[in-house]
């Protein structure tokens, strides 16, 4: 592989294209056609399926490249285009901020040296690649993603309603019951499946804020606990009306005769503000009280869950034991909670 | 109205349409607000009164209601 290659065991999270001569054959502002190379196009298209995102780096007129990608039907494949005259580092930085990942995630395809040397110099983390190598990208390691579910197939899409959603949150001034109100959320709550499991894993491997215990399992531990009488393996959906969040969130509970334990909660850190912990969490206090159980929490205490914890106090979780980091949480039961308004909630018949 | 009072109904009005609520309302089980509004309550009284809110202090009781509030930033100036 041309380019450097640092931190080669970091997966890429998106890729940058550049345009003339990388995506197409040919000068947009000085050929009067330009083909399109077939090879890219699939390679973008598999990465699209595969979950990784895209986007473009490219000297070029704004106006007239995005008439021609919407021509090709590929605009939509791209989030934040960077169309212009900067320098191509600096676009990549943009680029990075803007989706919210770490800039080691990126890479950048081109034609020319310069501009592949320009980005290495300014920001040695990004893999680099020559445009020549196209066909080869797929098969490299780096774009091979650990997990690959059906949120992944639609994390593009994801990504692109919730562009659409902070542009109106910006824009809406009002108390924040309002805003979320408007958003029309529907959380759904389901025993997990196993078309769920791979997700689950993932989920359990890739959230760190908003998660109660940081506890891993494998798609195997949660193949038998999705099936045990023992355990209740929960997974959480949430859509609004700018489309779908994906599978969101995930409880694994432990029944242990008179209690159920609450040994993992977690959400994506893309449903934070939305109230869907305590929709969780009360779901689970109405399951107990019907089920004539206690219910009790584990928590692991880190630097980055505190939120975590204020969620269990605040839906009446008080401690019982505390050993270091780890806290025993019961509930009180007898408070009944309601339900926030502006969240919709279907459950399967349990 | 305290000044406290003041900046918590104040706060209170950025999550809810309706903050000139009686001082002992149950914020909670009314379903006014939500665990979300709790942890941004946290941080505004952690932040405006540069109080640390210990594990200890993080109880539904300190929190529930406008008075409750004031009673906990008070407590702890």
């Amino acid at each position: 592989m041309a380019g450097k290659q640092k931190e080669k065991d970091h997966k890429v999270k998106c890729l940058v294209w550049d345009l003339d001569n990388t995506l197409w054959r040919g000068t947009l502002l000085e050929d009067k056609e330009v083909m399109l190379i077939p090879e890219a196009v699939e390679l973008i298209k598999t990465l699209d399926d595969r979950g990784i995102l895209q986007s473009i780096a490219s000297k070029n007129d704004h106006p007239l490249a995005e008439k021609k990608l919407r021509e090709l039907g590929l605009f939509d494949y791209f989030l934040y285009p960077q169309i212009n005259w900067d320098a191509k580092s600096q676009s990549i930085q943009k680029i990075a901020t803007l989706i919210n990942i770490g800039i080691d995630t990126l890479a950048f395809i081109d034609d020319q040296a310069f501009e592949r040397e320009e980005v290495s110099f300014s920001h040695p983390q990004v893999l680099t690649i020559d445009a020549a190598l196209v066909a080869q990208v797929a098969e490299l390691a780096v774009m091979r993603p650990q997990f690959i579910t059906e949120d992944s197939r639609r994390r593009r899409e994801m990504y692109q309603s919730d562009l659409r959603r902070k542009e109106v949150e910006e824009g809406f001034s009002g108390p924040q019951d309002a805003f979320l109100e408007t958003l029309g959320m529907v959380l759904t709550i389901s025993q997990a499946k196993q078309d769920d499991l791979k997700r689950a894993e993932e989920l359990t491997q890739r959230t760190n804020q908003l998660n109660t215990t940081a506890y891993t399992y494998d798609y195997d531990e949660l193949a038998v606990f999705s099936t045990s009488s023992d355990y209740l393996l929960l997974v959480a959906g949430l859509d609004d009306k700018y489309g779908t969040y994906g599978k969101i969130g995930l409880v694994l509970v432990e029944k242990r005769g008179q209690t159920w334990l609450i040994k993992l909660l977690l959400m994506s850190c893309r449903v934070m503000s939305r109230g869907v912990g305590t929709v969780m969490i009360n779901y689970l206090r109405n399951m107990a009280r019907a089920a004539g159980v206690a219910l009790e929490a584990e928590f692991v205490q880190n630097d980055r869950n505190r939120m975590m914890y204020m969620t269990y106090k605040f839906n009446h979780f008080r401690e019982k034991e505390k050993r270091d980091n780890w806290i025993l949480l019961e509930n009180d039961l007898s408070r009944v909670q309601v339900y926030p308004p502006y969240m919709k909630l279907i459950t399967d018949e349990m | 109205m305290s000044t406290i009072e003041d900046a918590v109904r104040s706060f209170l009005g950025q999550f809810v349409s309706d903050p000139d609520v009686e001082g002992d309302h149950d914020l909670f089980s009314s379903g006014m607000v939500n665990s979300l509004f709790a942890m941004q309550l946290v941080l505004f009284v952690e932040k405006q009164y540069g109080i640390t809110v210990a594990n200890e202090d993080l109880d539904y009781e300190n929190f529930k209601s406008v008075n409750a509030i004031v009673g906990f930033i008070q407590s702890k100036q």
